[in-house]
């Protein structure tokens, strides 16, 4: 389902772990990372937790901060709670940006 | 009293969701913290007692987000929820812990407690910030729903704790009718399809805060600001050390006069032999090195509790974490790094907070790196004696150049040691930093004193049963077998400690060390700085500081002292520390690398510093 949204939505899916403060979105897909974007977690493991911390399809994201060396980790709202992640973590949620 | 009579009441919930001040609430005082067998987790159970007497015996489970267990923390709590602890009955109820204002991830975690089959009440804490708020929550609906109980508290007021017991003891009381255990390891589809049933609750139970906070978004923007944010933390950890180092020193002194007076006390009312040596220089002399500390530590924790309760910490790590990345450290290793400074013991029982654990090895292996108060009197000695009271460049004193270089040396081995623990010992990408950002609040003084206790308490029954023992047999080892008559020389020259130092000396030559200075290393096993206590009875100087300083500044050679201030930046020889590594650690193994590897690296530093030195013509 979720390449589907993926598809669904095309040109305007944008990752999380490249966006600036202040962008708003909604995740459409959580996706599960492949190879060396995984690190030295398996990648299941990654995407449960993800989803475990609230990074679910539908939910409402906003980039409030990021980390004062290279920009990382960054401090975002999902739904209603803040969370801290590195960039390289947020590259496998899959968003497209809010209207308004 | 059969407690086995008692129904068990387990708490679960998410990280700061007010689980442990809920608990504070409801046990009070009846309480008491110990480890599960075999895990290093801490236990706490306590006992509530109803307005009509019964009692409920209530179990605080850590806090996190998910039956499937990432930490040992979680895998306690969810062996202790599916009642797979040894020793331990399964709780009759479960009271999932929810921050009122912030349901979402805790509702999936209570749809995932319900397929355990076990009664669960679903209490609502903190509702007094959600009422505040304006978050209207129709408990009916989400009672309904959930299936469950749902009620509301105030933990920190006292508020709804009654209502809350009431419930709890009458759904341990229809125990008989539990469903089945469904619960299995879920998938990611799992996961996905409970986070849409938890949003559907959402939606139908809970009206949006017409009033949401804005306080903790507006601080963050100041302390999380890219240069202001590590600028306040920088000046809170600035304060940190200050009252560290100045604020405790005066407790310190009370401390050390105390023991002092006993030891004289007990000189006097003891007959002069053995046991007032042992009573006096082991005994009394030995607890009162290791409490000289709790004052230090009882302030860095008091630091730590309220940076923590406060919601603080996890914006620090946060700070962090790209610093400590560049090392092949976590976030999260900041603290346990820091509180080293004061004492390795505590930074290691702290490393506690992080859930992985290669990250939590790497911190637990240099944490002892960091220059904790223990060294302090040794360089303060060595720095006297050897290293000339003037300044340099104006107005920089020599001295207190050389003491930060010490630190500095010890912050930076630490850091290339982390980074080389990273390339060899596991390689591959750093783990994931994902934590929760909790909204601010202002610490609760009951819950921050309560803690406060446990710790010290932690401290001092450690410093009983590990550094005593050790104390004891240090000071055996000084003593026996006693000089013969007529001997010229002090007396430690002829016990154990002496033939091992005489022994070893050969082996500690090529890093310029006499034979009393491998002597004086000894002692200094049980904690640092009884080696100067050591080297004190060596050239048999009374307790002066300064004679001693001067007997030194005679008789070492400059070389040789700076390999000796070298070789104490790593000084491998603390065995609380061993002793702790191996408690969280559960074997020999890491604190056998540990004292290996540091070792190691506090010879080849003496070695390189000696040699360097006598090259420039300081032997």
């Amino acid at each position: 389902m979720s390449s589907d949204a993926l598809r669904a939505a095309p040109g305007s899916a944008v990752r999380l772990g490249d966006m600036q403060p202040g962008f708003r979105g909604v995740i459409v897909a959580v996706r599960r990372p492949s190879g060396s974007a995984a690190g030295a977690t398996d990648p299941e493991e990654l995407e449960l937790r993800l989803l475990e911390f609230g990074f679910v399809e539908g939910a409402r994201v906003e980039v409030l901060h990021e980390g004062p060396i290279g920009g990382d980790p960054i401090a975002v709202r999902v739904d209603d709670m803040r969370v801290a992640l590195r960039r390289n973590e947020a590259m496998n949620v899959i968003l497209t940006e809010a209207s308004a | 009293m059969n407690l086995s009579a008692i129904p068990t009441v387990a708490l679960v919930g998410n990280p700061n969701c007010g689980k442990t001040a809920l608990f504070n609430a409801l046990t009070g005082s009846r309480q008491k913290v110990a480890n599960y067998a075999g895990v290093t987790v801490e236990k706490k159970e306590g006992l509530a007692e109803l307005p009509d007497g019964r009692r409920l015996r209530i179990v605080d489970l850590p806090g996190t987000y998910s039956l499937r267990a990432r930490s040992p923390d979680e895998a306690v709590t969810r062996d202790a929820v599916l009642g797979r602890l040894p020793g331990e009955p399964a709780p009759d109820v479960i009271l999932c812990v929810a921050d009122a204002t912030n349901l979402g991830l805790v509702l999936r975690l209570a749809l995932e407690l319900k397929t355990t089959g076990r009664p669960l009440v679903f209490v609502l804490n903190m509702i007094d910030i959600a009422e505040r708020q304006g978050i209207e929550i129709d408990v009916d609906a989400l009672s309904r729903a959930l299936g469950a109980p749902v009620t509301a508290t105030v933990a920190t007021r006292r508020r709804g704790l009654d209502t809350l017991l009431e419930i709890a003891a009458a759904q341990a009381a229809g125990t008989s009718d539990l469903g089945p255990d469904l619960w299995r390891e879920p998938s990611a589809a799992d996961v996905r399809n409970a986070h849409r049933a938890a949003r559907d609750l959402m939606r139908s139970a809970v009206r949006p805060p017409s009033r949401p906070d804005t306080l903790t978004g507006r601080l963050d923007g100041v302390l999380l600001h890219p240069a202001a944010g590590l600028l306040i933390l920088l000046g809170l950890l600035f304060l940190m050390f200050q009252a560290v180092f100045a604020w405790a020193a005066p407790l310190q002194d009370l401390t050390e006069a105390g023991f002092a007076a006993l030891g004289a006390a007990a000189t006097a009312g003891l007959p002069t032999g053995w046991m007032q040596g042992l009573v006096v220089d082991g005994l009394i002399a030995g607890v009162g090195s290791v409490l000289v500390f709790l004052p230090q530590i009882l302030l860095l924790f008091v630091f730590i509790l309220l940076l923590e309760d406060s919601g603080y910490m996890a914006r620090a790590a946060f700070l962090m974490d790209r610093i400590m990345g560049g090392a092949g450290l976590h976030g999260r290793a900041f603290i346990p790094l820091l509180s080293s400074f004061a004492c390795a013991v505590p930074g290691i029982m702290s490393t506690r907070v992080i859930d992985n654990r290669r990250d939590r090895l790497t911190t637990i292996l240099t944490a002892p790196l960091m220059t904790c108060s223990a060294r302090i009197p040794v360089y303060t000695l060595i720095i006297g004696a050897l290293i000339p009271e003037r300044t340099v460049g104006g107005f920089l004193s020599l001295q207190g150049l050389v003491m930060f270089g010490l630190y500095a040396a010890g912050i930076l081995s630490a850091l290339a040691v982390a980074f080389v623990i990273r390339k060899v010992l596991w390689r591959g990408g750093s783990e994931p930093f994902m934590m929760q950002l909790p909204d601010y609040k202002i610490p609760d003084p009951v819950n921050l004193l309560r803690n406060l206790g446990q710790k010290a308490w932690a401290f001092i029954s450690r410093a009983g049963r590990i550094i005593l023992p050790l104390m004891v047999l240090v000071w055996a080892l000084s003593t026996w077998p006693s000089a013969p008559e007529g001997a010229e020389g002090p007396a430690i020259a002829y016990s154990a400690a002496g033939r091992i130092g005489h022994w070893l000396e050969p082996v500690f030559a090529p890093i310029g060390f006499s034979w009393e200075m491998v002597v004086a290393l000894i002692p200094g096993m049980a904690a640092r700085e009884v080696a100067v206590a050591a080297l004190g009875a060596i050239y048999a100087v009374g307790g002066a500081e300064g004679d001693l300083a001067g007997v030194l500044s005679r008789q070492w050679p400059l070389a040789s002292g700076l390999a000796f201030l070298a070789w104490y930046v790593f000084a491998p020889q603390c065995v609380a520390t061993l002793a702790v590594v191996r408690r969280e650690t559960g074997g020999w193994v890491w604190p056998g690398i540990m004292f290996a590897y540091m070792l190691a690296l506090a010879y080849l530093a003496a070695f390189i510093v000696h040699h360097v030195a006598v090259a420039f013509g300081l032997g």
